[in-house]
């Protein structure tokens, strides 16, 4: 572990630390946070001072505190989500690798038309059919990326369930289960891992952008995109306190990009 | 048949299948929902009259498949159905903000594509150097940036601090071009910069792939200049991958529109579609998604078929 | 000596300057006007590598570190870089190991081939095509006018081969470096690109360096050799008294991998442990294994030889259930054999096992060896604890391997060791039938003996039925009690190792018999002489 700190490049580190400081900032968000995440302090739109370092937002509610239980919701939301589509998509692509025949074909087929559709075009419809909520908002997002990390994992595994040790075991009588957990799975860890960043990353701005555009996250619930919104008409003013909130999206997603490409740039290396 | 015709015609009835599974979306969504939709919507206040007129509205007596027939034939007669948050006909609403939001996406794309393709190239040929990483990184931050962080820094240094463009794009069927094209400027540099970033890092990479190949070292072991190798060895064999780059990001850029005629206030079909989701008005929803989802699949779909097509293998069979 | 050619102190580096990777450390070369050098080595002995310096190019990453290489009186090591680009391909040129990969899938093969001569201003276009067709023609590539407009992957392997050939001629330079050229093609194809090479190379006096790792071949190509390993050269001399008379160790050694004959191999009349009784096979619509009768008797190894494509793999997939047959059946010891893999009981499971070509594909990158190894012992004996581990570490005994690799990962081994474990893991069933497909083919000449050696051993020791899958008939000759030739799909032939190979009976096999190349300079003369007579009778 600590060879592999000392090898980071300085933008692997810094991204490491964002993770690592927003990571705290999300779990310990009750504790660290000066007020309640509704809890309305004072005037609307107050400057920033040493009671409100970042001012309060449209409802008079303390921006900090705002943006600290921003990072718990958001950033958990679309932990959970990216958590969801990952089990559900990188299971069915390792089973669809190894069954082959007519399972693949028929999920391969399904998949094949749902990436065909622009992901934000149907999650609007999708929610504008049940409505938006933090629920269906998971549900629907889950749903739509289980087909990119599906198509991944079933590339990454078909490249491994050619190889002769996976035959070498079906010989032994080895069932299904096995040839999943044992032989294909930790061959493409560091494949799914890298994916995970990147996967997490897409679910997070997408998250953040429903909730900017008003059918994500639903007031009073903090969160950073919707933040955006709500606070926009500051701008007309040259505040950039609504840049805020996007500023740490952008961050952690830039931090993470990082991240993985660093990994990545590991990966390529130590196969040469 | 060839196996070029075979591919493309598989390609193309892929395409037109997604198409009707998206039409088919909405009503097989509304189908399988719990509850009363009428209640869900008008909620708990809502009369019995009202709900019985709501339901009549939407057809909900009748059955799905019938329902769906229905709207497809209206489909092709150019009637989309009528929009329950404003009762006017929804092609009504639809025309002039498709000529915006057309107008807008082909404004960042026609800049767009050149710049993304030369600077890939030029990150391509020069790779590892000074520039490469300065140009990846700009590209890395800004894939990482939500359009409308990118949209409001926009607005806010050029448009309130230095004053050169207006915050909120107003146009409509009286603009002039060069006063829509000033005033569409901010949205459309916010769609240029994040689509420039994505189509520059694929362009390069695609471009670094071909390099790698044996034939490109044997021609240098032929003698051959840099600049003819390039030219005459590499682009042949990138075209293909650099087009499907282009294609697959014009395809981005215009869902990408919806977010950022949202932050700019823009009359466009994206800023149409928020709102009808917000007010769960399903027949404007059903018409703006078909739409965009039709322009993407084409553009996927036109994609895929040049990338066939540029396939020597396929070009010239056996 | 030297007055084409000058390599003096070679040195090659690749990775940091504080720590390099060494590639070629010191290598000294020369070459006539005209002469053909054979550059011979195993994997990792740096052969490419020279041969790309020999040109004053190196790899992304490699750099010049040292030495100097003289080429017609002008050191090539820093010649600036429009000066390099004007001799290659006009007075030195390079022909790849893979023609598939190496032709601009693009272009058609004659615009690939006027390419250089254009450019260089040696001729023009409608002359430089003239003169292909000729060379197309004397390189007896089929429709010499019309296949030089065909795209690459219109034309097949061995005539890609020869048409890069072709174009490494066109401009007439005074050097060409042969890369492996026919290392990825069949033995009958063979002769005829080698046959082609050497004709050109005589007929325009053209000096070659011909790289290779196979012995036989580089008898038949070159005037003078020149052995290397790990970087540095072992020994250069003229063939003929190389052959004759090798100096050095390394080089006996190399020499001598081809005598390894096991000494008992009466195909005696043992009983037959499988019989396969008019056994076919198909992949869909298309046969690959039509009506096979044959026995494998017990405690013996037969040999089921036959190039790509012949069905040999497809058999050994078809035994071992993993492909029911069409058609026919197989019985074990006179018991009907149960065709699906799914099927089968542990019994049968335990006794047939399998080796695999490629120990990178057949080992679990991710298990160690000791996994690797106690899974099948536990699975087939039902052993536990420490019963399990001292069986594990018997079975390291067995095939000489140090039992300290057990707590390593494949990737720490050498491709022997590998391959050594693949045995292990095998023999942890105390199985009575192992299929080894193509178990040698992908190892070094040196490592390959030794496992044929464990092979044999370990037959006796446990008297072990095998089926032996090859397409290298040397080894065949080494090891195999009985023989069985496969093409497309049928039996040619079968019978034991000294009638086969003492007296085939049918022309395939006599063809197959005589396309090996022996490391006798005149084999390859004689051997284009039969084949000519042979098509010409068709």
């Amino acid at each position: 572990m600590k060879s592999l700190l000392k090898s980071a490049p300085p933008s692997a580190i810094f991204g490491m630390l964002v993770l690592v400081i927003v990571a705290i900032t999300g779990i310990f968000a009750p504790w660290i946070a000066p007020y309640g995440e509704t809890r309305v302090v004072g005037d609307a739109y107050m400057p920033w001072s040493a009671e409100h370092p970042l001012g309060t937002d449209n409802l008079g509610r303390d921006m900090l505190s705002r943006m600290i239980f921003g990072a718990r919701n958001t950033v958990g939301l679309a932990l959970l989500t990216t958590a969801i589509s990952f089990s559900v998509g990188a299971t069915l692509g390792m089973l669809a690798a190894l069954k082959g025949g007519w399972l693949d074909e028929v999920l391969s087929r399904l998949v094949d038309v749902l990436m065909a559709v622009p992901p934000l075009i149907l999650a609007l419809m999708l929610l504008a059919i049940v409505g938006p909520s933090i629920p269906n908002m998971v549900g629907v997002i889950a749903v739509i990326y289980v087909a990119p990390v599906y198509r991944l994992s079933r590339a990454a595994a078909m490249n491994v369930v050619g190889l002769d040790f996976v035959e070498a075991a079906k010989l032994r009588g080895e069932r299904t289960p096995w040839l999943l957990r044992r032989e294909i799975l930790p061959n493409i860890w560091s494949t799914l891992i890298a994916e995970f960043g990147v996967r997490f990353c897409f679910v997070f701005l997408f998250i953040a952008a429903l909730s900017f555009l008003g059918i994500g996250i639903q007031p009073p619930t903090a969160d950073w995109g919707s933040m955006v919104k709500e606070n926009a008409t500051l701008i007309s003013f040259g505040d950039i306190t609504p840049l805020i909130p996007a500023a740490a999206i952008a961050l952690l997603t830039v931090a993470i990009n990082l991240i993985v490409d660093w990994m990545l740039h590991r990966a390529s290396g130590l196969k040469s | 048949m060839s196996r070029l015709q075979k591919l493309v015609i598989g390609r193309v009835s892929l395409g037109i299948l997604t198409l009707f599974v998206v039409s088919a979306l909405m009503f097989v969504g509304i189908e399988l929902l719990p509850g009363d939709l009428a209640q869900q919507i008008l909620g708990q206040s809502a009369t019995e009259s009202t709900l019985a007129a709501f339901r009549a509205e939407l057809g909900l007596d009748q059955p799905a498949h019938l329902r769906y027939f229905d709207w497809l034939g209206g489909v092709l007669r150019g009637d989309f159905g009528t929009s329950l948050a404003s009762g006017r006909e929804v092609s009504e609403l639809l025309g002039p903000r498709l000529a915006n939001t057309m107008f807008l996406a082909v404004y960042a794309a026609v800049i767009a594509a050149p710049l993304a393709v030369i600077l890939g190239l030029l990150a391509a040929l020069w790779r590892n150097t000074l520039f490469d990483r300065g140009v990846n990184l700009t590209a890395l931050s800004a894939i990482s940036m939500p359009e409308f962080f990118v949209g409001y820094v926009l607005i806010l240094f050029l448009s309130i601090k230095a004053g050169v463009f207006p915050t909120l794009a107003r146009i409509d069927s009286a603009t002039g071009l060069w006063d829509a094209l000033y005033r569409s400027f901010l949205p459309a540099l916010t769609l240029i910069l994040v689509v420039v970033a994505h189509m520059m890092r694929m362009t390069r990479a695609a471009i670094i792939n071909v390099l790698a190949s044996p034939y490109i070292e044997m021609a240098r072991l032929k003698g051959v200049p840099r600049w003819r190798i390039i030219l005459q060895h590499a682009l042949p064999n990138a075209l293909a991958p650099i087009v499907n780059v282009v294609a697959l990001n014009l395809a981005y850029l215009v869902v990408g529109v919806v977010v950022v005629e949202v932050v700019f206030s823009y009359p466009g079909l994206g800023q149409l579609l928020v709102d009808a989701v917000s007010s769960r008005d399903f027949p404007v929803v059903q018409a703006v998604g078909l739409f965009f989802a039709a322009v993407y699949i084409t553009l996927n779909v036109l994609a895929d078929i040049i990338s066939i097509m540029s396939n020597p293998r396929l070009r010239h069979g056996r | 000596m030297g007055n084409l050619l000058n390599i003096r102190g070679l040195r090659l580096e690749a990775g940091s300057r504080a720590r390099p990777n060494v590639i070629i450390k010191g290598l000294d070369l020369e070459l006539d006007r005209g002469e053909v050098l054979g550059l011979v080595g195993e994997s990792g002995a740096g052969k490419s590598s020279a041969g790309l310096a020999a040109m004053g190019y190196v790899r992304d990453g490699v750099r010049f570190a040292g030495g100097s290489v003289e080429f017609d009186g002008t050191e090539l090591i820093g010649m600036g870089r429009g000066q390099l680009r004007r001799l290659h391909g006009k007075r030195i040129a390079y022909v790849a190991q893979s023609a598939a990969a190496s032709f601009n899938p693009a272009k058609t093969l004659i615009d690939q081939y006027t390419e250089a001569p254009r450019l260089h201003g040696v001729s023009g276009r409608a002359a430089a095509e003239q003169d292909a067709v000729a060379l197309y023609r004397q390189m007896q590539l089929p429709n010499p006018e019309e296949i030089g407009f065909r795209y690459p992957h219109q034309v097949s392997g061995g005539q890609l081969q020869r048409a890069m050939t072709a174009m490494a001629m066109a401009c007439r330079p005074d050097l060409i470096i042969f890369d492996e050229p026919t290392t990825a093609l069949d033995v009958t194809t063979q002769i005829e690109v080698l046959g082609a090479i050497r004709d050109i190379v005589e007929q325009y006096d053209t000096a070659a360096i011909y790289i290779t790792h196979d012995l036989a071949v580089v008898s038949q190509m070159a005037d003078r050799i020149c052995v290397m390993k790990d970087g540095a050269a072992v020994e250069t001399a003229p063939t003929k008294t190389m052959l004759d008379a090798p100096q050095e160790d390394y080089t006996r050694s190399l020499w001598a991998v081809r005598s390894f004959r096991r000494p008992d191999a009466e195909a005696g009349e043992a009983p037959a442990l499988i019989r396969c009784e008019g056994v076919s096979a198909a992949y869909g619509p298309m046969t690959v294994l039509d009506n096979l009768n044959f026995t494998f008797p017990r405690g013996q190894t037969t040999a089921v030889v036959g190039e790509s494509g012949s069905g040999k793999s497809t058999l050994a997939r078809v035994i071992a259930g993993l492909l029911p047959p069409v058609a026919g059946q197989f019985f074990w010891n006179d018991a009907p054999l149960e065709p699906q893999l799914a099927k089968r009981g542990a019994e049968t499971l335990r006794n047939i096992q399998m080796i695999y070509q490629s120990a990178d594909t057949s080992l679990n990158p991710r298990h160690s060896i000791r996994e690797i190894l106690a899974r099948p012992v536990r699975k087939f004996t039902g052993r536990r604890g420490q019963e399990l581990q001292a069986r594990v570490a018997e079975l390291m005994d067995l095939v000489d391997l140090d039992r300290a690799f057990l707590d390593r990962k494949p990737s720490e081994l050498s491709g022997g060791q590998k391959q050594r474990v693949g045995i292990a893991r095998a023999l942890a069933a105390e199985p009575e039938f192992i299929i080894c497909d193509e178990v040698t083919s992908a190892l070094d000449q040196l490592v390959a003996e030794g496992i044929l050696r464990l092979l044999v051993r370990l037959q006796t020791e446990l008297d072990l039925t095998f089926m032996f899958i090859t397409h290298d008939l040397a080894t065949v000759e080494a090891i195999a009690h009985k023989v069985i030739v496969l093409k497309n799909g049928q039996i040619v032939e079968q019978g034991g190792r000294d009638e086969i190979f003492g007296d085939p009976k049918q022309a395939y096999t006599k063809r197959l018999l005589t396309s090996v190349p022996q490391m006798d300079p005149e084999w390859l003369t004689e051997a284009r002489a039969r084949e000519r007579s042979l098509r010409e009778a068709q």
